[in-house]
C-alpha cells in the first residue's frame, strides 16, 4: 500500500451559479465514494487564497491573496492505493478536473 | 443536509442585491467578481468540509470580504458613490456596517430595490426581463440566450445596455418612496408577467415549457407580495394568474416530451397546492376596485382550473371573459384565444367565422398555435384538406421538437381519414 497525495488547481473557469451547484455536488459525490472505497481516511485540506509567502533569510513577505494566480493550490487529499498507476485513475476521475482544473500526484515520500 | 435546488442561482441574486446597494451600480463588475470568487470558494471548502451550518450567511460573508479586498487593493482607481462611500474610506468603520447592511432583513428589500432598479424606463422591456434575469435569477448570459432561444452575442448586448443604463442612473431605485414605487410598479409587473410567459408559452429546443423560468417569475412575485407597498390587488391579480397557469404545467408537456394542449390534458396531473394557491391570492385580488388585464386573465384560468372537463366548462362566461380582456388589451392573440372560446360554446363553424374576422389576422401567420389552432376547427368541419394544409404551415414554423411532434401526428391523422380532398 503507497501513499499519494492528489494537489489540485482550480482552473478559474466561468461557471454559473447552476453549474457551480452541480459541480459541488458531483466533487461531494467524489469524495463519498472515496471514503466508501476505503481510498481516503479524509476528504483532506482546502487551501484558501488568501496568506503570505514568506521568502529567504531574510524573510521577505509578499501578501496574498492567490486568488488571481491560475496555478495556485486550492487544496489537497491523500489516496492510499496500490501503486501511482491506479492513483491516477482516481486523479483522472477528480471532477476538478472536468471544470478546467487540474490534479497533480505526488507520492508521499515513506521513511522505512 | 442538502442544499436546495437552485441554491447558488438565488444566493448569487440575494447577494449582489446587497453588495450592489453598498458599492453602488457603478462597481458591479466588482460585486458580480466578488460573488462569483464566493461561490467558487464555496464548493472548494464545501466539498471537503461539508456545508456550513448557515450556507447563506457563509456566501454572503465570504463575498462582502471579497468584495472589500478588491476595493482596497483598487482604491485609487475606484470610486463608491453610494451614501455608503464616505464609510468604507475608514477600514474600521468599513468592516462594521458592512455586517450591518448584510443582515438577512436587509436583504429581501435589497433584491426588491434591485428588481425595481431593472425595470429602468431608458431600457426596452427585453432587456429589462433579461437583467432581471441575469442579476436576480442568477442566470447566467448564456441561460439567458438559451432561455429566450437568441444568439449569446444579441444577449450580451442586451444585458450590457441594462448594466450601462443601471450605472448611469447613479442610486439604485429607492423603494421607500411611495409615489415613485406605485409608478414603478405596473413596469415590474409587465416584466414578471413576460418572464413567466417566455417560461409558459416559449419554446426552447429542448423544452417548450421553461417551468424554471415560471417558477422564477413566482418567486419575483412572491417578493413583491411580501413588500406592503408590493401587495397590491394587481400584484395579488398577477400571482393567481401564474400559479392557476402553474398547476397545469405537469400536464402540458407528456414524459416522453410532447405537447398536451388544454383539451386533451389529463386533469388529475394539474398541481393541486398551485392550484389552491392561485384561488387564494384570486379571492384577495377582488377586494379592490380595480379590474386589470391580470385579473380577467386569471379569472380565465380559474374557469378552467373549477371545470371538471373541457365539456363541463362555463365557454359562455371565459367568451365574455374575452371580451372584457379586448376592451383592455387589444391583441389578435387574445382574439383567437376568444375564437376558440366561441367554437367551444357555440360550434367550430361560428369559431371559423369568429377567427375570420380577427383584425390585424396577418400578425398572427408566424405563431404556430395559430395555425394549429385554425386545424383543429377544420377538422370538426370535415375540411381536411384545408386541415392538413393548417398543420402544414403550423409544422413549417414550429419552434421544437414537441411542437414538430404533435403537429406530425395531426397531419397524419387528418391524412389517415378518408376522403381526404374530396370535400374541397
Amino acid at each position: 500500500m503507497s501513499e499519494f497525495a492528489l494537489v489540485y488547481r482550480s482552473g478559474g473557469e466561468k461557471m454559473s451559479p447552476e453549474e457551480m451547484q452541480a459541480h459541488l455536488k458531483h466533487c461531494l459525490d467524489w469524495f463519498k465514494e472515496l471514503l466508501e472505497r476505503g481510498v481516503i481516511d479524509d476528504p483532506g485540506v482546502p487551501l484558501g487564497p488568501a496568506g503570505s509567502v514568506v521568502v529567504g533569510r531574510q524573510g521577505v513577505v509578499h501578501d496574498g491573496p492567490f486568488a488571481e494566480a491560475k496555478d495556485v493550490i486550492s487544496g489537497f487529499t491523500v489516496v492510499k492505493v496500490q501503486n501511482l498507476a491506479e492513483a491516477i485513475e482516481i486523479a483522472k476521475s477528480c471532477p476538478v478536473a472536468y471544470v478546467g482544473g487540474s490534479v497533480e500526484v505526488r507520492p508521499v515520500e515513506a521513511c522505512r | 443536509m442538502e442544499l436546495p435546488d437552485h441554491f447558488f442561482r438565488h444566493e448569487t441574486g440575494r447577494i449582489i442585491a446587497t453588495l450592489s446597494k453598498i458599492f453602488g451600480f457603478q462597481n458591479i463588475d466588482l460585486v458580480e467578481d466578488a460573488t462569483q470568487e464566493a461561490c467558487g470558494r464555496a464548493v472548494e471548502v464545501w466539498s471537503v468540509r461539508g456545508l456550513p451550518e448557515n450556507p447563506s450567511a457563509w456566501l454572503m460573508t465570504v463575498a462582502k470580504n471579497r468584495a472589500l479586498d478588491i476595493l482596497r487593493r483598487e482604491r485609487r482607481t475606484r470610486t463608491v458613490s453610494t451614501e455608503y462611500g464616505q464609510l468604507l474610506r475608514s477600514e474600521w468603520t468599513m468592516e462594521l456596517r458592512v455586517d450591518e447592511l448584510t443582515e438577512l432583513n436587509a436583504i429581501r428589500d435589497d433584491q426588491l430595490r434591485l428588481m425595481f432598479s431593472c425595470g429602468h424606463p431608458r431600457l426596452p422591456e427585453e432587456a429589462q426581463v433579461a437583467i432581471m434575469l441575469h442579476y436576480l435569477c442568477g442566470f447566467s448570459v448564456k441561460e439567458v440566450a438559451q432561455a429566450y432561444l437568441s444568439g449569446f452575442a444579441a444577449v450580451d448586448k442586451r444585458i450590457t445596455r441594462g448594466k450601462k443604463a443601471l450605472a448611469s442612473s447613479g442610486s439604485l431605485f429607492d423603494v421607500s418612496q411611495q409615489s415613485d414605487f406605485m409608478e414603478r410598479l405596473p413596469v415590474i409587473h409587465r416584466a414578471i408577467y413576460l418572464l413567466f410567459n417566455q417560461g409558459y408559452h416559449g419554446g426552447s429546443q429542448d423544452s417548450p415549457v421553461q417551468h424554471l423560468l415560471c417558477r422564477e417569475a413566482i418567486r419575483l412575485v412572491g417578493m413583491l407580495l411580501e413588500n406592503p407597498l408590493g401587495r397590491t390587488t394587481e400584484t395579488l391579480a398577477l400571482a393567481a394568474l401564474m400559479h392557476l397557469h402553474a398547476a397545469r404545467l405537469p400536464a402540458k408537456l407528456t414524459p416522453s416530451g410532447e405537447l398536451t394542449q388544454l383539451f386533451d390534458q389529463d386533469r388529475g396531473l394539474w398541481d393541486q397546492a398551485h392550484m389552491q394557491m392561485g384561488f387564494e391570492l384570486l379571492a384577495n385580488a377582488s377586494s379592490g376596485q380595480a379590474l386589470t388585464e391580470y385579473h380577467i386573465e386569471a379569472l380565465i384560468a380559474g374557469m378552467h382550473a373549477s371545470a371538471r372537463d373541457i365539456e363541463s366548462t362555463d365557454w359562455p362566461t371565459i367568451v365574455k371573459l374575452y371580451d372584457a380582456l379586448l376592451v383592455l388589451k387589444a391583441s389578435p392573440v387574445i382574439a383567437l384565444n376568444r375564437a376558440i372560446a366561441v367554437s367551444q360554446a357555440e360550434g367550430p363553424a361560428r369559431g371559423l367565422e369568429e377567427i375570420g374576422c380577427i383584425a390585424d389576422a396577418d400578425r398572427l401567420e408566424t405563431y404556430p398555435f395559430y395555425w394549429a389552432a385554425l386545424g383543429e376547427l377544420q377538422v370538426l368541419v370535415k375540411r381536411d384538406a384545408d386541415a392538413k394544409r393548417s398543420f402544414e404551415s403550423a409544422l413549417a414554423i414550429a419552434r421544437n421538437s414537441a411542437e414538430r411532434k404533435h403537429l406530425q401526428k395531426r397531419i397524419e391523422a387528418v391524412s389517415a381519414r378518408p376522403g381526404l380532398g374530396s370535400l374541397n
